[in-house]
């Protein structure tokens, strides 16, 4: 008999992984449940912060530490820094990562309770291999190094048993029939040379043009080192892509559902091999999800493996998924997998403080299948009918049905989404080829949702189909003795009968109001929450505190560019039939313009403006003039030109930043901005005649945001209170220097990117009504025209 | 035979259905039984010799030594006209204003006067175009002058081109063109189409500032003139006249040519639009039918171009010449003789045939403030003695009245509807509040002066134009309108004219009045 609490008073317990869903409502168990023990909190620094902080963050702001706020009141800084010692390492490194202080508290601890694991069912082979394979070992591996005797609870995973049919008992992993003989040491080094492999075919020559291509599919002429490391990034992707795909066919090789699984299993068995004189426990739960009643029923950490899928259901994009409608889904709350590993620690401190002989390693599976189990026709009708009487609303404030589920096979769900995939990738692809922007373009941009939508789908089968056709059953024996062993006080405090709830209400009233509100889905029709959305990103844009706007001008302002301000200027003067012949060619023109301008929109100007050359100065100065009317303002975007106006009423610095030359923006625009940055051409010496040349290098892509931050600088402005407005992914690097990048009509590519970080997007357009002219040619002046010095147009 | 003058037909049983303009378009009508019909009188006859006419005007003027006495070598010679907002729909060319003109430079060249300067008085509408002043003033007025900087639109916000001429004595200040207040002369070359046009308002109003026209261009001023179109119940016309005696005052003399159109409105074949319904031939109707079924296939915007492009076979029933205020009183008697009908008693509910055109949308387009004004503005306002619906009546007003602004013209039409109407529909509320900004705003400022751009002011004299019928009306009901843009400007939509009637009696009660002012031809009735 264990008086649970008494047997851990003055026990310092060592705990890994405690920033995960499990390992922080174990935290807050232990200083909640067991008052005389002390934790020490093994943590990963953050690339910018440190592990003390991490735990502040991360850990003991989590709800989970409400109730403990509560009934400690003004106390709770204070005993939580009594209670708790945090030290930096890594259970991914030898020894732990730890320093030599980090070594000494590791030696004065009497428990150790590993945690810590990569979760994630399709994490990368060697990431898996290193934390969930080798984790354990380096511990006790570290423990002997320090001479520790301190326990080890190991938290593993029910399916470490792999794809297999009838009892799973609670033995070591290799004690059980039906296990493959795999050596962990050789998997080990082999995934280790996979990283290498993949690492190495990622930078074969024709790989990395690959990427190139790609980023440049994606971001357009963003300027080189946006471009290089969107490459780059693809690059790493790719290999991680690798990785997870060899750990997901590796583990499948060996019967196991995933790398998750997989790595669990060695890693029991490398334990098992390293442990030494330590005393060990390996707590086997199955799939953790909220909590029953601790904290608080339905306390859940992040968006785990069931949420994701129920949410997709309700949402009506899984149409189905796979399973047999009378396995069993292994579902345990998090609050009994806590109280077994607390229970396991007191045991494990017990058998130490007792002084007793090493005992021989236990498992104990904490799980409800074989006891109290979930079939899963009972979980997708408890499911349905809950989102029949609770249903998500739709963007147009609609109540979504959620479908019938007909339980087919893996194969077929499956198939079923692929196919979606590809046709939708397939009119993504064409979609984005299209010279489109505003309206449409957000069209490819909800397309490309959609398909991710029915990626992160076909995701969940891939991943979770295994779990939902298991057909093992997990036996409990061990788990039941030690409940059996507990007296009623215990067993009041850290329940870990799977007996003693029903499924019917855990799923109604604890589990799926949890998920909806996690998910923060839209629950009731409340006003439209896109728009909502919008309204908040444009009143931050349009915060009194914000610095400096800056505009692009064209498809921003203005839904017309340089080619059209030229046509118009060299028209102006020409002759009836001279016009006609001048527009016929500019349209033919169009197409290779159009094809330089998307590969360097710098090299297109300087190409462009040649045609300038010989053009009299004071000519176009005059007929600027009327361009003001005729093109920029016929073609103008009211709401753009409104919002100029509203920075600057708020105070806000304006700024123009456009390719557009001196002649067309700079007289006709400085009344709406503050200041205006655009190209110039040089004139003849005498100052009467253009050269077609380019004073400096004209204002385009990673030069902008160049241009601008030199801007701020020289103000004093801060580019993180400031907003850009730009319409394509060539003005990326101006936007993404900003604090609040605006896409205006974005084109596709930009509307994409905009989407996927959340970024205000507008949709301005010409004023209705305004006069629509065929071709950009001037009206008719009775002089003669720049070209017509040259003859035809150059 | 004499023109026949206007009259009020009663709808009976056989009175065929009534046109009704539509703005692009037209719709017939079934008025209820005893609903009643107002009819502009025929067209005057025209001056038979025009260019004599103008001539023996200038020679023999009214209260005023002839014009050749008035000239002299080296005199500073200004010569001051309408702009494009007049006359409606714009006449045929030679234009009155190219006549005049015409004549008074032949009497300045042979007096020796070479310093002439040709000013569109346009006030804070937009810059005339050079294809518009070629049509308003011909080609051989636009060569000789607009090439050296002789003949330009007038800019008010331009400050070394203003001058001050001082404070009436309600305190109004009084700012008119530099050029215009410092020459010998100013002749103003002025079209009369309706009675508010002319007298002192041509350049008191036409030749000002934003600083001057805010005295009488605002709520009250308007509120208080019932109505602007009456010379002797107008407030706007008293701060005009108040205004004018300060120009004189400060020794500007003008020369104040004023002419007056016939209401022949359409050109053959549409010359049906101005007629009796009933007095249609077999052409008419087909005219009718044809042009309403292809209206009915073709966009928006042909449309547009189509109707503006219409221009009216209207010309010169008389010239007047000489001293402001005499020449002005014979010009509204003749206005009057054209337009002027008398109406027995007020009416229930008033219903309007808005037409495509407006002052403010001459080769544009007739956005949904510029609607508002020209019913609650103009046609509300053609009345003298009382309106003619009563207090607390409803106005029925038929035009499409589509979302689209003009984006060059209307700039602060646009922003005025989406930022100021989207908050109130108050004249005095909008202001107070929103007024000053967009009067004095550096772009709007900036798109008057260099593009063509009417004011950031105008779209709120627009409104305040409308603020006497806005007080007085106990609703407006907009058929066959574009519904969210009526609504903005706080009317109610309705597709028929039948729901609207029905709408109508919620305000005014059961069996009401109806009475329908058949315009154009333009006509003003007086209610007894």
């Amino acid at each position: 008999m264990v008086v649970i609490a008494e047997a851990l008073r003055g026990q310092r317990i060592f705990i890994t992984g405690s920033t995960g869903f499990l390992g922080t409502a174990l935290v807050e168990r232990f200083l909640r449940a067991v008052p005389g023990c002390e934790l020490v909190l093994l943590v990963r620094p953050g690339r910018r912060t440190t592990a003390q902080r991490r735990i502040e963050r991360e850990v003991l702001r989590n709800d989970a530490f409400d109730r403990l706020r509560l009934e400690w009141g003004a106390d709770f800084d204070a005993e939580c820094a009594r209670r708790i010692r945090v030290v930096g390492g890594d259970v991914g490194a030898d020894g732990l990562a730890l320093d030599d202080e980090g070594r000494a508290v590791l030696g004065t601890c009497h428990a150790v309770v590993h945690s810590a694991a990569t979760v994630s069912f399709d994490s990368p082979l060697d990431a898996a291999v290193e934390v969930n394979l080798l984790g354990p070992s380096r511990i006790v591996q570290t423990l002997h190094g320090i001479g520790s005797k301190a326990s080890l609870i190991a938290v593993s995973t029910c399916y470490v048993a792999g794809n297999r049919r009838g009892r799973a008992p609670e033995l070591p992993v290799f004690d059980q029939p039906f296990t493959p003989d795999v050596n962990w040491r050789t998997e080990v080094t082999a995934a280790r040379r996979l990283r290498a492999d993949a690492e190495a075919a990622s930078r074969m020559p024709e790989r990395l043009a690959h990427f190139a291509t790609e980023a440049r599919a994606e971001l357009g002429a963003a300027g080189t080192p946006l471009l290089a490391s969107k490459a780059e990034k693809l690059r790493e992707e790719w290999v991680g892509d690798q990785m997870v795909e060899a750990g997901r066919s590796r583990a499948g090789s060996l019967g196991w559902p995933d790398a998750y699984a997989y790595t669990k299993a060695l890693g029991e068995q490398a334990l098992l091999d390293n442990r030494g004189d330590t005393p060990v426990t390996i707590v086997r739960p199955s799939i953790i999800e909220s909590a029953l009643a601790e904290p608080h029923p339905g306390w859940i950490r992040g968006f785990r493996m069931a949420e994701p899928v129920i949410i997709s259901y309700a949402r009506g994009l899984l149409k189905e998924f796979p399973g047999i409608p009378e396995g069993v889904i292994d579902v345990i709350p998090v609050d009994m997998v806590v109280a077994t590993v607390i229970d396991a620690t007191a045991r494990a401190c017990a058998v130490a403080t007792a002084g007793e002989p090493v005992p021989p390693p236990t498992v104990v599976q904490i799980s409800s299948g074989a006891l109290n189990p979930l079939r899963y026709r009972q979980l997708v009708d408890l499911v349905q009918s809950w989102f029949t009487e609770h249903p998500i609303y739709d963007a147009q404030d609609q109540p979504i049905v959620v479908p019938d589920w007909s339980f087919p096979g893996r194969g077929r769900v499956q198939g079923q989404l692929e196919r979606g995939v590809k046709t939708l990738a397939r009119a993504e692809r064409a979609v984005a080829k299209l010279p489109m922007r505003g309206a449409q373009a957000q069209w490819s941009a909800k397309l490309e949702e959609r398909r991710e939508e029915i990626d992160r789908a076909l995701g969940y089968v891939r991943l979770y189909g295994a779990y939902t056709e298991t057909e093992a059953v997990f036996q409990v024996d061990n788990l039941l003795t030690r409940w059996d062993s507990l007296d009623e006080a215990d067993r009041t405090a850290f329940c870990f009968d799977p007996r003693v709830y029903d499924w019917n209400e855990f799923v109604h009233t604890i589990h799926l109001p949890s998920v909806v509100q996690h998910a923060r889905v839209k629950m009731a029709p409340s006003g439209r929450s896109g728009e909502q959305r919008s309204t908040r990103l444009r009143k931050q844009v349009l915060a009194p505190e914000r610095h400096l706007a800056v505009f692009d001008l064209e498809n921003t302002l203005i839904a017309s560019n340089v080619v059209e301000s030229h046509a118009w200027l060299a028209t102006r003067r020409l002759g009836p039939g001279d016009r006609v012949r001048f527009a016929l060619k500019a349209l033919a023109e169009a197409p290779s313009l159009l094809a330089l301008d998307r590969r360097d929109r710098g090299d297109f100007l300087r190409s462009f403006y040649r045609r300038y050359e010989g053009a009299p100065v004071r000519q176009l100065d005059e007929d600027a003039v009327q361009l003001l009317s005729d093109l920029i303002i016929s073609k103008s975007f009211p709401a753009g030109f409104r919002r100029v106006r509203e920075h600057r009423r708020l105070g806000h610095r304006t700024l123009l930043i456009t390719g557009a030359l001196d002649i067309v923006v700079e007289r006709n625009l400085s009344p709406l901005f503050d200041d205006i940055i655009c190209a110039r051409m040089s004139t003849t010496p005498d100052g009467a005649r253009y050269t077609g040349e380019l004073t400096e290098a004209p204002p385009t892509g990673e030069a902008r945001a160049l241009i601008m931050a030199d801007y701020a600088d020289a103000e004093g402005l801060n580019l993180e209170e400031s907003v850009a407005y730009a319409d394509s992914a060539s003005d990326l690097p101006m936007l993404e220097a900003v604090g609040f990048p605006v896409a205006v009509n974005p084109e596709t590519r930009l509307a994409s990117i905009a989407r996927k970080r959340g970024w205000l997007v507008e949709q301005w357009t010409k004023a209705p009504g305004g006069p629509r002219p065929l071709l950009p040619i001037g009206p008719r002046t009775r002089r003669t025209s720049f070209l017509g010095r040259e003859g035809a147009p150059a | 035979m004499s023109p026949r003058p206007g009259f009020v037909l009663e709808v009976d049983r056989s009175t065929p259905p009534t046109l009704f303009m539509h703005g692009e378009g037209f719709r017939l009508e079934q008025l209820p039984v005893g609903s009643r019909v107002i009819y502009a009188p025929e067209a005057l006859p025209l001056l038979r010799d025009p260019s004599e006419a103008i001539r023996q005007a200038l020679l023999h003027p009214v209260d005023a030594d002839p014009l050749p006495s008035m000239l002299f070598p080296g005199m500073k010679l200004t010569i001051a006209f309408d702009d494009i907002s007049l006359p409606l729909p714009p006449m045929r060319r030679p234009d009155a204003r190219q006549r005049v003109i015409e004549a008074v430079l032949d009497l300045a060249a042979a007096a020796g006067v070479d310093d002439v300067h040709l000013i569109a008085a346009l006030a804070l509408h937009r810059r005339m175009t050079e294809a518009e002043l070629r049509h308003a003033l011909g080609d051989r007025i636009y060569d000789a002058f607009a090439p050296r900087g002789a003949l330009y639109n007038h800019d008010a916000e331009d400050p070394d081109a203003m001058a001050f001429l001082g404070e009436t004595d309600k305190g109004e200040e009084v700012e008119i063109s530099r050029r215009a207040a410092e020459s010998d002369l100013l002749v103003y070359v002025n079209i009369n189409l309706v009675a508010m046009d002319g007298g002192h308002k041509s350049t008191a109003t036409g030749l000002s500032s934003y600083r001057s026209l805010r005295h009488h261009h605002n709520v009250a001023t308007m509120r208080k003139s019932r109505s602007f179109m009456d010379q002797h119940r107008s407030e706007l016309h008293s701060s005009n006249w108040r205004m004018g005696e300060v120009i004189r005052k400060a020794g500007v003399k003008i020369f104040q040519i004023e002419t007056t159109l016939n209401n022949d409105t359409f050109p053959k074949p549409f010359d049906f639009l101005q007629k009796r319904e009933w007095e249609w031939t077999a052409r008419d109707r087909m005219t009718f039918l044809a042009s309403s079924k292809s209206l009915a296939r073709t966009p928006e915007r042909v449309k547009r171009s189509i109707f503006q492009s219409i221009q009216a076979p209207h010309d010169l029933t008389g010239v007047t010449a000489g001293e402001v205020e005499a020449v002005h009183r014979i010009t509204t008697a003749k206005v009057m003789e054209q337009q002027l009908v008398v109406v027995e008693g007020q009416t229930d509910i008033l219903t309007l045939g808005l037409p495509y055109i407006g002052p403010y949308n001459v080769n544009s387009v007739m956005n949904p403030i510029l609607v508002m004004c020209l019913g609650l503005g103009y046609f509300f306002n053609m009345y003298k003695e009382r309106p003619l619906v009563r207090e607390g009546g409803v106005l029925i007003m038929s035009h499409p009245t589509p979302w689209e602004f003009h984006p060059v013209h209307h700039p602060s039409y646009i922003d005025f509807f989406e930022q100021v109407l989207s908050e109130t529909t108050d004249p005095i509320e909008i202001e107070k509040r929103f007024e000053r900004s967009f009067a004095e705003d550096e772009w709007y400022r900036h798109l008057y002066r260099t593009g063509h751009a009417y004011h950031g002011v105008h779209p709120f004299y627009m409104w305040y134009w409308g603020s006497h019928a806005l007080e007085h009306l106990g609703g407006v009901i907009v058929v066959g309108g574009d519904p969210k843009a009526v609504r903005r400007l706080g009317f109610k939509p309705a597709s028929t004219l039948r729901d609207a009637l029905e709408m109508a009696e919620d305000v005014v009660g059961r069996d009401p009045s109806i009475t329908h002012l058949h315009a154009p031809p333009l006509l003003m009735a007086q209610v007894t």
